[in-house]
C-alpha cells in the first residue's frame, strides 16, 4: 500500500553550492500528504539549506523539486507560497502590535466601498482560527498572546494563504510543555486532514511524538529516509553524528584523574535553573579537571554555561565557589570570582570588532580592574604581545581592527583575553567552531595545559568525540535537563550517545 | 615601489586622509580660505585694550557654548545614546544661575551698586550641580529604566523648559550684578574667558576618557553592548555617568549663555542647541550608532558651525536662504566623510595618483 501513495512534494538530486562549501550534494526528499516528516540533523547538517531550497531563498545549483507530480521552481518565499508551500519560522515573522486579525490578513485585507471590511476580517481570523481549534479574542494585539498562540497565528495565516505544505522551522524552541503539548494537537488535527507538514525540531522526544517519517541529513547528504517506527533514538543519533555507537572512544588526552568526585569542589553549584532554559542541576568542577558537557544541540549546553558565568540569572538555586556562597548576577560578578567565559557566539557576545586586538585581549583584564587603575600601553602591548605569539594569532599587528581577522583568530582573540585574567574556571562554549583542524588541536592542547596548572574548565562542544577525548567527567545533557554524570572509564562516546537516547533514569 | 621616496606625498596622503579629523580640518580649512578670498577683513585681527577682536576670534567665543555641549554628547553619541535635552538643560543651569544671583538693580545714593543674593560661585556651584542632577535623571531613565535614549531625553525637553520656568517664576531675569558678566564676555590674557572654559572642560574629559580605560570601555558598549557585558564592562553605570557629565557640560554652557544675553529666558535660552551639538559631534567623526569618538573632532566640527553661520551673517546671505546655504554644506560635508562617495567621485583619479 505504501508504494502506491504518491507523495505530494518530491525533491531530487539537490545539490547547492556556497563559496568553498558544498551545503547540500544530491539530496533527495519526499513529502507525502497526511503525513508529518521530520526533518533532523546536527548543526550544518543542511537542514536549513534544503528548507531555503524549497521556499526559493536558494538557488538550485542541480535537482529538480516536484509539486503533486510537476516541477516547479519557485523563486522567492512569495513564489513559493502561492504554489502552496508554507512556512512558519523559528522566530514569529508577524508584527506584535497589531491585532490576530490583522496579523492574518495582512496584505490581504477584505476590502469593501474602498476601505477595510472590518467585520468580515475579523470573522474570517475567528473563522481560520477556528480550523486550528482556537478561540481567542482576535481583535486583541498579537503580543497580548503567548508564543505558543502566536505561533499558531503564523500557522493560521500560513494556513489560509495557501495549504498543501506547511513548513514548521524549529517551532517548538520557545514554547512550555503545555504550550507544546496545545500546538501538536493542532498539527495532528492537520494532519488528519490531509496536510504535509515538515517539521524541524533538534528535540528528539518530540520527534518521536509527532513524527511518521524521518529524514536525516549528515554534513549536506542525505542519511537515510525512516518510518519513526522502525528507527530506534539510538540508531537516530548515530545516523546523525555519523558514528558506529559501539565504536571505541579515540585517543584520551585527559583522564589526569585529578581529585575526581573528591576533595572540596572548586564551583559547585546547587538545583541552579532558569525556566525556560534549564532544569535544575547540581554541577561540581574541581581544581585542574576538565568538566565536559555532551548533549545534542538545543539540550542546554550553552543555558548551563551562561548561568555559571552570570549572563543569565538564575530563577533558583545557588553556586558556592571555593566552599563559599557566591551571587552570580552579572558576568561582572563572575569575572570577580576568577570564571571566564568564551561564549559560542563570538560575533555576538565576545568580539568587539572595531576595537583593536590589544583592546580586546585587555578589555577584560581591564574591566575587572574598573576605569582606574588602567593598564599602561606598554603593558596593554606586552599582554598583546605575548597572547598573539601563544596562541599564533594571525594579526597584522596589535593595532589590527579584531574585526578583521579570521573566525579562527577572532575566536583566539576572546580566549587570549580570558587567559590574560588568569581565571580560576574557564568555560569554553564550542571553542573551536570554525576554527582548522591544526588549530583547533593547539587551542585544545594549551587549554589542557593549563588545566595542569590548576585551573578548572567547562568545556563544550558539538563534537562528542572532542568532549569526550579532553574531559575527565562527562555531564550529559537531554531537553534542557542534566540526565547523567559520566567518570572515569565510563566517559566514551558510545556511553555518551547511550545515555542520551535512553534519557532520564 | 621600488624606491621609497618615489611617492612620499600620495602616501602622506592617504595616511592623513584616513585619520578621522582630517576631512572636518578640511572642510574647515575650506571655509576660511573662502572668507579669505570674499570677505574682506574676516582674518583681520586687531587688539584694543589688550584684548583680542576680529571675526576668528568672535568665531572662537560664539562658538564656545556648543564646542561645551558638543564634547558631553560626544560621550553620550559614542556609548550609541543621544542626549536631546541638552538644550533645555542650558535653559535650566542659566535659570538658576540668574535666580540665585538675583534680577533687581540696586541703587546707593543714586549710585547702581553690586550686590547678590547668594555668593557668586555659590549661584555657579547651585547651577552646575542642578545641571547635573538632571543629566542623572537622564542616565537613570536610560541605563536603569532602560527607556530608549531619544525617548528618556525627550521627557527633559519637554519638562526641562518648563523648569527652568518654575526656577525664573515664569519670567525673563535680567541681571545687573556685573561681575556676572564676566563669565561669557570677559577676556583673560586678551582671550575671551569662555574660551578657558571649553579648553578646561575639553582637557578633563580628554584625561578622563583617554588616560584612564573610560575611553575603552564607552567605545567597547557603543560597539557591542552585548560583548562588553561578557567582558564584564559596568554598562550601567558608565550610561549613568557619561549622560550625568553631558548634562554637566550643558550646564557649563547654559552659564555663558546666561551671562552673554545677562539674562535668563527659560523658553529661548539654547533653543535648538540640541541640533547643532548633534551636527558638530557626526561632522566631527564620531558615527551615531556609536563607538569610536573624536573629541577634537566634535572641537572642529563646532568651530565648523559657527564659522558657517558667521560666513553667512558675513556674506549678507539674504535670511531667509540662510538655512538653506546651511544645510547645502553640511550635505555636502557629510558625503565627503564617507569613503565610498569619495571613491564614486574621485575612483580614477585617485587611482592614478597612486600609480607609479
Amino acid at each position: 500500500m505504501e508504494a502506491e501513495r504518491k507523495p505530494i512534494l518530491e525533491m531530487k538530486g539537490i545539490c547547492i553550492e556556497f563559496p568553498g562549501v558544498k551545503a547540500l550534494d544530491r539530496v533527495d526528499f519526499r513529502l507525502f500528504p497526511g503525513e508529518v516528516h521530520a526533518l533532523m540533523g546536527q548543526n550544518g547538517a543542511g537542514k536549513s539549506t534544503l528548507i531555503k531550497a524549497l521556499t526559493g531563498v536558494h538557488k538550485l545549483d542541480a535537482g529538480s523539486i516536484l509539486l503533486e507530480g510537476r516541477p516547479i521552481a519557485p523563486d522567492s518565499p512569495l513564489a513559493a507560497q502561492k504554489l502552496g508551500i508554507s512556512t512558519v519560522y523559528q522566530e514569529i515573522n508577524l508584527c506584535p502590535n497589531l491585532t490576530v486579525a490583522e496579523n492574518i490578513y495582512i496584505g490581504r485585507q477584505p476590502m469593501r466601498f474602498g476601505s477595510i471590511h472590518w467585520k468580515k476580517l475579523n470573522a474570517d481570523a475567528e473563522a481560520a482560527l477556528a480550523k486550528l481549534n482556537l478561540r481567542v479574542d482576535v481583535t486583541q494585539p498579537l503580543a497580548t498572546y503567548s508564543v505558543a498562540i502566536q505561533q499558531m497565528v503564523a500557522i493560521a495565516r500560513a494556513l489560509d494563504i495557501s495549504a498543501k505544505v506547511l513548513i514548521l522551522d524549529e517551532p517548538t524552541s520557545s514554547l512550555d510543555e503545555e504550550e507544546v503539548e496545545l500546538l501538536f494537537q493542532v498539527l495532528r488535527r492537520l494532519r488528519e486532514h490531509g496536510l504535509a507538514i515538515l517539521f524541524v525540531t533538534h528535540f528528539l522526544d518530540q520527534t518521536y511524538q509527532l513524527a511518521d517519517r524521518i529524514t536525516v541529513l549528515r554534513n549536506g547528504e542525505r542519511v537515510g529516509e525512516f518510518k519513526a517506527v522502525d528507527l530506534p533514538k539510538l540508531k537516530l543519533i548515530e545516523r546523525m553524528v555519523g558514528k558506529e555507537v559501539e565504536l571505541a572512544g579515540g585517543r584520551r588526552l585527559a583522564g589526569s584523574g585529578a581529585a575526581n568526585g573528591a576533595g572540596q569542589a572548586l564551583v559547585e553549584a546547587a538545583g541552579l535553573a532558569r525556566k525556560g532554559a534549564i532544569a535544575p542541576f547540581d554541577l561540581r568542577v574541581h581544581k585542574g579537571e576538565v568538566l565536559g558537557l555532551a548533549g545534542l544541540l538545543g539540550s542546554g549546553r550553552t543555558e548551563t554555561a551562561r548561568l555559571l558565568f552570570g549572563a543569565d540569572k538564575a530563577d533558583q538555586g545557588s553556586v558556592q565557589i571555593d566552599g563559599r556562597k557566591v551571587s552570580l548576577n552579572a558576568p561582572r560578578s563572575a569575572i570577580r570570582h576568577g570564571i571566564g567565559f568564551c561564549p559560542e557566539d563570538r560575533k555576538v557576545d565576545g568580539l568587539v570588532g572595531e576595537l583593536t586586538v590589544r583592546e580586546n585581549i585587555i578589555l577584560a583584564l581591564q574591566a575587572r580592574r574598573g576605569v582606574l587603575p588602567n593598564l599602561s600601553r606598554a603593558r596593554q602591548e606586552e599582554l598583546a604581545d605575548r597572547y598573539i605569539r601563544l596562541l599564533d594569532i594571525k594579526t597584522t599587528g596589535t593595532e589590527q581592527a579584531a574585526g578583521k581577522l579570521s573566525g579562527g583568530n577572532q575566536q583566539k582573540v576572546i580566549l587570549a583575553r580570558w587567559l590574560a585574567t588568569d581565571p580560576r574556571f574557564l568555560i569554553l562554549d564550542e571553542p573551536t567552531r570554525g576554527i582548522d583542524v591544526g588549530a583547533k588541536a593547539e587551542i585544545m592542547e594549551l587549554v589542557l595545559d593549563l588545566c595542569k596548572e590548576g585551573m578548572a574548565i567547562l568545556f563544550i562542544s558539538s563534537e562528542l568525540e572532542e568532549v569526550v577525548r579532553c574531559s575527565d567527567r562527562v555531564a550529559v545533557l537531554r531537553d534542557r535537563t542534566l540526565i547523567a554524570e559520566l567518570e572515569g572509564a565510563d566517559v566514551a562516546e558510545q556511553n555518551v550517545l547511550q545515555t542520551i537516547a535512553r534519557g532520564q533514569e | 615601489m621600488t624606491d621609497g621616496t618615489a611617492h612620499p606625498l600620495p602616501e602622506l596622503w592617504r595616511k592623513a586622509s584616513a585619520a578621522k579629523i582630517f576631512w572636518p580640518l578640511i572642510t574647515l580649512a575650506l571655509l576660511l580660505a573662502f572668507n579669505l578670498l570674499f570677505t574682506k577683513g574676516f582674518f583681520h585681527i586687531q587688539i584694543k585694550d589688550g584684548h583680542l577682536y576680529g571675526s576668528l576670534i568672535d568665531i572662537l567665543n560664539r562658538a564656545s557654548p556648543l564646542m561645551l555641549i558638543a564634547t558631553g554628547l560626544t560621550l553620550v553619541i559614542a556609548t550609541g545614546g543621544i542626549d536631546i535635552s541638552v538644550g533645555a538643560v542650558v535653559a535650566i543651569s542659566g535659570a538658576m544661575a540668574a535666580t540665585l544671583i538675583g534680577g533687581t538693580l540696586v541703587l546707593k545714593g543714586g549710585v547702581q551698586t553690586y550686590v547678590t543674593l547668594v555668593p557668586m560661585p555659590v549661584a555657579i556651584v547651585a547651577a552646575l550641580v542642578l545641571a547635573a542632577v538632571f543629566g542623572l535623571w537622564n542616565g537613570f531613565l536610560v541605563s536603569r529604566v532602560g527607556m530608549q535614549p531619544i525617548v528618556a531625553t525627550l521627557i527633559l525637553i519637554v519638562a526641562g523648559r518648563g523648569v527652568a520656568q518654575l526656577i525664573t517664576a515664569g519670567q525673563i531675569i535680567t541681571i545687573y550684578y556685573k561681575p556676572w558678566f564676566y563669565v561669557g564676555n570677559g577676556f583673560l590674557l586678551g582671550l575671551p574667558f569662555p574660551l578657558y572654559l571649553v579648553a578646561l572642560v575639553l582637557l578633563l574629559t580628554v584625561l578622563i576618557t583617554r588616560k584612564t580605560a573610560l575611553g575603552l570601555f564607552i567605545e567597547s558598549i557603543g560597539i557591542n553592548p552585548k560583548a562588553s557585558r561578557m567582558a564584564g564592562i559596568n554598562a550601567k553605570n558608565l550610561v549613568l555617568w557619561v549622560y550625568t557629565f553631558c548634562a554637566f557640560c550643558a550646564g557649563v554652557a547654559g552659564l555663558i549663555v546666561c551671562s552673554n544675553v545677562k539674562s535668563a529666558d527659560g523658553n529661548n535660552a539654547g533653543l535648538f542647541f540640541e541640533l547643532d551639538a548633534i551636527l558638530a559631534v557626526v561632522l566631527g567623526g564620531t558615527a551615531m550608532t556609536g563607538g569610536k569618538f573624536y573629541l577634537m573632532g566634535s572641537i572642529v566640527g563646532a568651530l565648523i558651525i559657527q564659522t558657517l553661520t558667521t560666513t553667512i551673517y558675513a556674506r549678507g546671505v539674504p535670511p531667509e536662504i540662510t538655512l538653506v546655504v546651511k544645510a547645502i554644506v553640511v550635505f555636502l560635508v557629510m558625503m565627503f566623510q564617507s569613503a565610498k562617495f569619495r571613491r564614486t567621485l574621485f575612483g580614477k583619479l585617485g587611482s592614478q595618483v597612486a600609480k607609479p
